[in-house]
């Protein structure tokens, strides 16, 4: 309003109006810069700081430690166990996600009667609380009273310990996992298929191209950009993995036996259960760096122009 | 002259004003204690009645949720806020004292002879460095709740005395489907929830492995001793399998299947008393703790929370924190605590009071606190983990209990060990 009312003559301090304008725009944006500045930035310095320093949580006095947190967590066997932990989500995770994911978008591309409805149903758990869904997660897997071993047993297949086996409940959790972020992975694929142009696809079939090779050479390039983007979001996502752990293994927090244990779940445990805010900044430190590395690497490889 | 006189009946007016407590400035102290509904409810009523009883002394009550506490504090605190008498549990004191944010009981108001011939042994737990940094109104311990309906149609004629009594109890209460699948467990194991305190101070003591050293500073239960009553507990639940860790998921899962019917008894603290008795559907009751034999020494595990005079309390603040914290625990308070919290008298006197001990509910905690003890965690969490994951390898992993229990004691003792090499005073 104000620069349609001024338009007409020249500002007083001698601003043109793209100038004016801009102007406006930086304050408007100062707003929210501001606020990630304080709200973002300003804890993670101050947990760098916190990183070489000793701080019971309580204590008023945190003297300077220099390395020594990194080093203690070097030699902590629970720590080095949840960073195997978080890679091993990652690794199982991610490419479960991504395949049922695509296979759904594609499968999904193919209708056009309920497509809609379907990717509602997929997107659900994408919006259910995640402290709920990981309850009801923890009780189907409950090895006495759960439905899955009902099921197992149903079909004449022994009993599992799900997440009582040290050896499964990595798994178990990743599959709440994928499940959870499956809807949201379907429908950021789709938006990529329908923005691949029909024309090749045409131009393909006219050359005689079929199936898989449409799929190998047309499909995948093109969605090669919205594969990145979804290979970067979710890998931060289960870098981060805190809440679904924390509640499937509520009384044993990343148990039996550390098998479920994550490092986000093992920044908690040290900083705010065991008062060990030193060691906590370090594993946090240590975790920033972990997936800023990954991430500008996957940015780095994964993304390449496709030419046509 | 005249003057000198009118310098002295003034000069003694003033001094006496103060003590008549006339144009005295109101002293304004703050509690802090967690949300505990009965209890902040409780401590609004005693605040009342002290500040009719001195009337120069406001108390201000705040209080969190748990979860939140120790954070609470611990951003007021550097800010220069906070309480002046706090509450806290009895397991964090040694981290209070060392961040130095505590100041030891006055002996003058508080005789460390008198606190240890007036309260129950537990409450030794509270003292560093020969003094005592923080005092409780009340104590909790441990019991065994039953399921009276599934005693009688288990034909269990009454609460097991010893341990092997125990075992066939929960052997013949134990319900399965025809898979094999538990659908009552005989006992509702629960290694994090109290079971591990059960381990610790009472099924090492009782097979004769004390836990740890008299100072405190050495763990001392991986002997052969230990190792077999480790054996006997992991064996109900891997041999004659009449309980299932996480059989109920979730926190206080153990003591949520009881309530449900689905567990025939359960090892749990008088602080559960108020949820078994709100939610228990089935007829219940509560024995005191087995032992390994008849007549054998008996043991048990106990907790409190302590109040504390925090560093802020200076000048005069700190005398009506003392009075306050004086009031907070005595006899008086203890008595109302018992009938509004429902948490045992930290006073000897009032725990030897028959008709508490008669009581069918409250009888088998209180004759557990003249034995009580309460362990000195220097790191509740991280301990806790040890013997829960020592469990966990037998159970999961098939490790003979004697292995098991060696690692806990190496990482419990490294966890010991940095607490005490960290202690700055002597």
């Amino acid at each position: 309003m104000a620069t349609q009312v001024t338009a007409a003559r020249p500002l007083r301090r001698g601003l043109r109006i793209g100038q004016q304008r801009a102007l406006w725009a930086y304050l408007f944006l100062a707003v929210p810069l501001l606020f990630f500045a304080g709200i973002r930035i300003l804890p993670a310095i101050s947990s760098l700081y916190i990183s070489v320093h000793e701080w019971n949580i309580i204590s008023p006095v945190r003297p300077y430690v220099g390395l020594a947190n990194f080093q203690t967590l070097a030699a902590d066997p629970r720590f080095a166990r949840a960073a195997i932990n978080t890679v091993r989500y990652v690794l199982v995770g991610i490419p479960a996600q991504m395949v049922l994911g695509l296979g759904l978008a594609l499968l999904l591309q193919r209708i056009v009667r309920f497509r809609g409805l379907f990717r509602a149903l997929y997107f659900m758990p994408f919006i259910t609380p995640i402290v709920a869904a990981s309850w009801v997660w923890q009780w189907m897997y409950s090895v006495h009273l759960g439905p899955l071993n009902k099921i197992l047993q149903g079909m004449g297949l022994p009993a599992q310990g799900f997440l009582r086996d040290p050896g499964q409940a990595l798994f178990a959790v990743a599959a709440m996992v994928v499940w959870q972020y499956l809807g949201f992975q379907v429908v950021i694929f789709l938006a990529g298929l329908e923005a691949i142009p029909r024309v090749y696809y045409e131009a393909a079939e006219v050359d005689g191209a079929t199936g898989w090779r449409l799929f190998w050479r047309i499909t995948l390039p093109l969605l090669n950009p919205t594969l990145v983007f979804s290979m970067v979001y979710s890998t931060i996502v289960y870098l981060q993995l805190f809440t679904q752990v924390l509640n499937m293994t509520f009384q044993d927090q990343g148990g039996p036996l550390a098998s479920t244990l994550t490092l986000v779940l093992y920044v908690y445990q040290l900083g705010f259960q065991r008062f060990k805010m030193g060691e906590a900044a370090a594993a946090t430190a240590i975790l920033f760096v972990v997936i800023l590395t990954i991430t500008l690497l996957q940015m780095k490889i994964l993304s390449k122009p496709v030419e046509y | 002259m005249n003057r000198i006189w009118t310098a002295i009946i003034v000069g003694a007016l003033v001094l006496a004003l103060p003590a008549a407590g006339i144009g005295q400035p109101r002293v304004t102290i703050t509690y802090w204690q967690y949300f505990f509904e009965s209890k902040v409810k409780l401590v609004d009523q005693l605040i009342a009645q002290f500040e009719t009883q001195y009337p120069g002394v406001k108390v201000a009550h705040e209080h969190f949720p748990y979860d939140a506490y120790n954070q609470k504090v611990a951003s007021a605190v550097p800010a220069g806020q906070g309480p002046d008498v706090i509450n806290l549990f009895y397991g964090w004191v040694p981290l209070y004292v060392d961040s130095g944010y505590l100041q030891s009981l006055p002996p003058d108001a508080f005789p460390p002879v008198q606190i240890e011939r007036d309260y129950v042994p537990m409450i030794k737990a509270s003292k560093l460095d020969g003094k005592y940094w923080a005092i409780p109104t009340a104590v909790r311990s441990l019991a065994m709740f039953y399921n009276a309906d599934l005693f009688r149609s288990a034909a269990v004629v009454r609460p097991p005395v010893t341990w092997e009594e125990f075992q066939a109890a929960a052997e013949r209460m134990t319900a399965r489907d025809d898979r094999g699948r538990i659908t009552t467990m005989g006992f509702g194991v629960a290694p994090s929830g109290q079971d591990h305190h059960l381990l610790r101070e009472v099924l090492f003591r009782q097979w004769g492995a004390a836990p740890y050293s008299a100072d405190n500073r050495r763990v001392t239960y991986a002997t052969p001793a230990g190792a077999e009553a480790l054996r006997w507990y992991t064996e109900m639940i891997t041999k004659s399998k009449v309980g299932a860790i996480d059989f109920f998921p979730g926190a206080g899962g153990y003591r949520n299947a009881f309530m449900a019917g689905r567990a025939g008894m359960i090892v749990d603290g008088s602080f559960a008393i108020g949820a078994i008795r709100r939610g228990t559907r089935a007829s219940w009751g509560v024995a005191p703790l087995p032992g390994r034999t008849v007549g054998g020494a008996p043991s048990n595990f106990g907790s409190y929370w302590v109040h504390g005079l925090t560093t802020r309390a200076q000048g005069p603040r700190r005398e009506a924190a003392i009075q306050f914290l004086k009031f907070l625990v005595s006899e008086q308070t203890q008595r109302l605590w018992l009938d509004a919290v429902g948490e045992l008298p930290a006073y000897k006197r009032l725990v030897e009071d028959p008709r508490l001990g008669a009581d069918p509910v409250m009888g088998p905690f209180v004759s557990a606190l003249p034995y009580a003890r309460a362990t000195f965690f220097v790191d509740e969490a991280a301990q806790r983990q040890v013997l829960v994951d020592a469990v966990n390898e037998v159970v999961l992993n098939n490790k003979p209990p004697r292995q098991a229990l060696e690692e806990a004691a190496a990482k419990e003792q490294k966890i010991l060990d940095e607490f005490w090499a960290k202690r700055k005073r002597p």
